[in-house]
């Protein structure tokens, strides 16, 4: 393993353990909120700044921010065949 | 809906959202004919969540897949006509019950993941750290940084706290399976999480270490 693919696999661990420094929302708020955010993301507009918080918790969550990807990739899929 | 200036796209939106509210709150052969047509996209969101994971998933066959799908979509049809009263409209309403339908999946199919598989014990959790600590070695305050860190989290944290980072964060257990093991939920164990990160924090900036790494090398 190199010595930078090293320091990125640190980096990660770091961040997963840390987390940001940011408020966030809770899992319940994310879910709450997810669908305004993915519409706002796909159609270009300010999503972080509409739903505050939510990068923040998209970051620190992983099983959240793989409910995000989801919706977020089944509702262009869906946009894109229909 | 909050945009400003409503585009005929938002207006149409709305339009289709109203209609599957109306038509899902009456009663009768149209509500019918609504929840027929619900449950078919929820099932389609169902089964493009078990396509993404269902090669995490190699001792399933095919009928379980679409057994897990019939599943979720029934469960998520049944959260949605439950909570059309908190449909606030601020996206299309087929967005918002997507959510549960994929969410329903994800779930199962964590936990299906992990069935039979043990969390990992927190002694082998360290091994994530130990390498960054060695990899961090020849950096001095990188390596102060990961051996303060690892202190922290042996002897700062509540058991509970040290329990939830290390299977999250440092061994990749979904939020949801140990929710499930420990039979505690989803939103009180990020919380416990949450607080475990800020606390750590705290207590390495008291001991005046910088939370990022050295970016000698980088410059």
């Amino acid at each position: 393993m190199s010595d930078q693919s090293k320091k990125r696999d640190a980096a990660d661990a770091l961040a997963r353990v840390l987390g940001l420094e940011e408020p966030e929302l809770s899992c319940e708020e994310c879910f709450a909120q997810l669908d305004r955010y993915v519409e706002l993301s796909l159609a270009g507009e300010r999503a972080d700044r509409e739903v505050p918080s939510m990068r923040a918790h998209l970051e620190g969550c992983p099983a959240c921010a793989e409910d995000f990807r989801s919706l977020r990739d089944f509702v262009t899929d869906e946009s894109t065949n229909t | 809906m909050t945009a400003p200036t409503e585009t005929p796209s938002d207006l149409s939106a709305a339009a289709e959202s109203q209609r599957w509210l109306e038509q899902l709150s009456d009663g009768g052969a149209s509500r019918d004919a609504a929840v027929g047509e619900l449950h078919a996209l929820l099932l389609k969101a169902a089964r493009f969540e078990i396509d993404r994971r269902r090669a995490g998933l190699p001792h399933l066959r095919g009928g379980d897949f679409e057994d897990l799908a019939q599943q979720s979509a029934d469960d998520a049809l049944v959260a949605v006509l439950a909570k059309l009263d908190q449909f606030r409209g601020e996206s299309r309403f087929t967005t918002w019950a997507y959510k549960f339908a994929l969410l329903e999946a994800a779930v199962k199919l964590r936990r299906l993941a992990w069935q039979g598989r043990e969390v990992p014990l927190e002694e082998e959790a360290w091994s994530t750290l130990a390498a960054a600590t060695s990899w961090a070695g020849s950096g001095a305050e990188d390596a102060e940084l990961f051996t303060v860190l690892r202190e922290e989290i042996e002897n700062g944290l509540s058991p509970r706290q040290r329990e939830v980072l290390v299977a999250v964060a440092l061994n990749d257990v979904p939020i949801d399976v140990l929710a499930e093991r420990l039979g505690s939920t989803r939103g009180a164990l990020y919380k416990s999480l949450h607080d475990a990160r800020r606390k750590l924090r705290a207590a390495l900036r008291e001991r005046g270490i910088e939370l990022g790494l050295d970016r000698e090398e980088e410059r």
